[in-house]
């Protein structure tokens, strides 16, 4: 409020610092609930989980400082930890890949101004986003179910034997990414189709002037314009891809299938702490989580910066 | 450009999209409608049965799953978390955004780069505090760290940046409003478009939350309702049929709640991702 600070008389400004006394109080006891609540239940334990993973701790409460063990056990003697590693990887490519491309090419097609019916086609790609990440599990659990599963009906109608899914590393793999694409393709095409919508239309028609085909302006005018958009979703779904975990354990059970197919970081983390009631190392397995999530999102973030400044 | 062709490819790939979304539904209610019998066939069932309500009868007396306590759970987590989360992240994000006190962009920023971390990484000890307190097998255990997000803080702090002018809070304060009346006489009624789409996410999210409840509640009694589901599916592993009735009847309520407020939840995503 500038402008008018030279009409203030000196009653007005001791009422102006009578208020900025208010302001902080008020301020200051707005935020108490929230910080109180986050620190206690999210700020302090995530401090404690620092502490705890150079202990060897168990549920019994007997525990012994170890230093770094825990961590050199995880980097130098844990080929378990590096399989879930990589299935969190892999698991996040073949969903996130396809899933985007489609999400993308279903945004293109809802854009079109001819269409009817854009709200039952919303609302439908919508409502997996919704369902419960149990209930996703159970029901594709049935659909690719070895002796009944409709999906090896299909294919011994097509002449090929059954196939075991869940005993299989990519059949695992494939199927826990299919929950995923299912879960959120409709969710990115919203967010994909709320940004074409504010692409100004006379882009394209100057490219349709010029001669450029539906694929090329695709390709060049849509995926440009596009491009903080899908960053943003490509953060988002590494974010969740990273913390991948209640698919795999409905799907092929705590220990992520009989020879940890799809045995994820977190999966891994929720074993070690809460099945075999190890702690430290559970922590230790957090913090190491944690390091490669943000090594993975700056490399993300500097790969995509790469792409967009390219041309 | 109406191109006919276009339009073709156009419908047919929407049609195929739409199956996609919608066939797990259909499928699942096919063998929630029938026997597990019938569903252990080849060529599977393809059409809905007439078995949905002894499929029900059976899991509540059969199996004697608690599947309305769980329910009544779930929803007393459910509303008790979206109040409070409406509550106390509007007060914080009010203060954050209209009120000046000293550290307020500090404590911002501390805010939103613990965003950045992920949940799992203080699990362990937030076990630990939670068995000390007792809390063990107690809604408590649940309640208690869900009472306040970052995530709505930040929602409703950004709008509150664009539509809650300056000149409102000055003209309120010269009518002798205190900061707790500006607050909820002109604060709130402008920012509840933006409160619907928190309560909305809120609610849905504590409805479909796995990793921690099951940790924390294990005895039959203070179950949620996707830990009830995964328990069927864990014990009953020859019933198929029982477990889709459960699972029916898990999704449904949710998904009936959500197109109703459709628009608050389209909102949430679109916006949060274009803000951003």
């Amino acid at each position: 409020m500038q402008p008018r600070i030279g009409t203030h008389t000196k009653k007005t400004r001791k009422l102006r610092n009578s208020q900025s006394f208010k302001d902080h109080v008020s301020g200051y006891l707005y935020i108490a609930p929230f910080f109180i609540l986050f620190g206690i239940f999210t700020l302090f334990p995530i401090l404690w989980s620092a502490q705890i993973s150079f202990y060897s701790w168990n549920i019994l409460g007997s525990k012994e400082f170890i230093g770094f063990q825990n961590f050199i056990w995880l980097l130098t003697d844990d080929p378990r930890f590096w399989k879930a590693v990589g299935n969190t990887f892999t698991l996040w490519i073949i969903s996130t890949i396809p899933q985007l491309f489609f999400a993308l090419v279903l945004a293109t097609v809802l854009n079109q101004s001819m269409l009817k019916g854009k709200a039952l086609f919303r609302t439908a790609a919508l409502i997996p986003n919704v369902t419960s990440l149990v209930a996703v599990a159970v029901i594709f659990g049935s659909i690719f179910g070895t002796h009944y599963g409709i999906l090896n009906w299909l294919l011994s109608q097509l002449g090929f034997d059954k196939f075991n899914w869940l005993a299989s590393y990519w059949g695992a793999q494939f199927a826990v990414a299919l929950m995923v694409t299912w879960r959120w393709l409709g969710y990115n095409a919203i967010i994909y189709l709320a940004a074409l919508q504010s692409i100004p239309s006379d882009i394209y028609e100057a490219a349709r002037i010029d001669g450029a085909s539906r694929v090329q302006q695709f390709f060049n005018i849509t995926i440009p314009m596009m491009r903080p958009i899908i960053l943003f979703t490509v953060i988002v779904s590494t974010v969740g891809g990273m913390q991948l975990f209640v698919e795999p354990m409905i799907f092929a059970g705590d220990q992520g299938g009989s020879k940890g197919q799809v045995l994820t970081m977190v999966l891994y983390l929720y074993t070690t702490a809460f099945t075999n009631n190890q702690f430290g190392y559970a922590s230790a397995i957090a913090w190491l989580m944690f390091l490669i999530i943000v090594a993975f999102s700056v490399f993300n973030f500097y790969l995509t910066r790469k792409i967009n400044s390219a041309d | 450009m109406n191109k006919p062709i276009g339009k073709i490819i156009s419908y047919s790939f929407l049609t195929l999209m739409l199956v996609f979304s919608i066939f797990p539904f259909y499928w699942m209610f096919v063998i929630a409608s029938r026997t597990t019998a019938d569903t252990n066939k080849f060529p599977p069932a393809f059409t809905p049965g007439s078995q949905f309500m002894s499929n029900i009868d059976k899991m509540f007396n059969e199996y004697n799953i608690q599947f309305f306590r769980a329910l009544g759970n779930t929803a007393l987590l459910a509303t008790t978390l979206t109040l409070s989360a409406l509550f106390f992240c509007s007060l914080a994000a009010f203060a954050f955004s209209r009120l000046s006190f000293k550290g307020r962009s500090f404590l911002f920023i501390f805010l939103l780069m613990t965003m950045m971390i992920p949940g799992q990484l203080g699990i362990v000890p937030l076990y630990i505090i939670m068995t000390k307190f007792g809390w063990i097998n107690d809604l408590r255990a649940v309640l208690l760290p869900g009472l306040v997000s970052v995530f709505g803080v930040f929602w409703l702090k950004q709008y509150m940046d664009s539509a809650v002018h300056r000149e409102l809070i000055e003209s309120a304060r010269m009518d002798g409003c205190t900061n707790f009346q500006t607050y909820y006489k002109i604060v709130v009624p402008i920012v509840k478009p933006a409160m619907a789409t928190l309560a909305i996410l809120t609610f849905m999210n504590v409805w479909n939350d796995f990793l921690w409840p099951s940790i924390v509640l294990k005895d039959p009694s203070v179950q949620t309702i996707q830990i009830a589901i995964r328990n069927l599916n864990k014990v009953y592993y020859k019933d198929n049929a029982v477990i889709m009735t459960g699972t029916f009847l898990a999704t449904i309520p949710l998904l009936v709640m959500v197109s109703i407020f459709m628009r608050q939840f389209v909102a949430g995503i679109t916006q949060g991702a274009l803000k951003g």
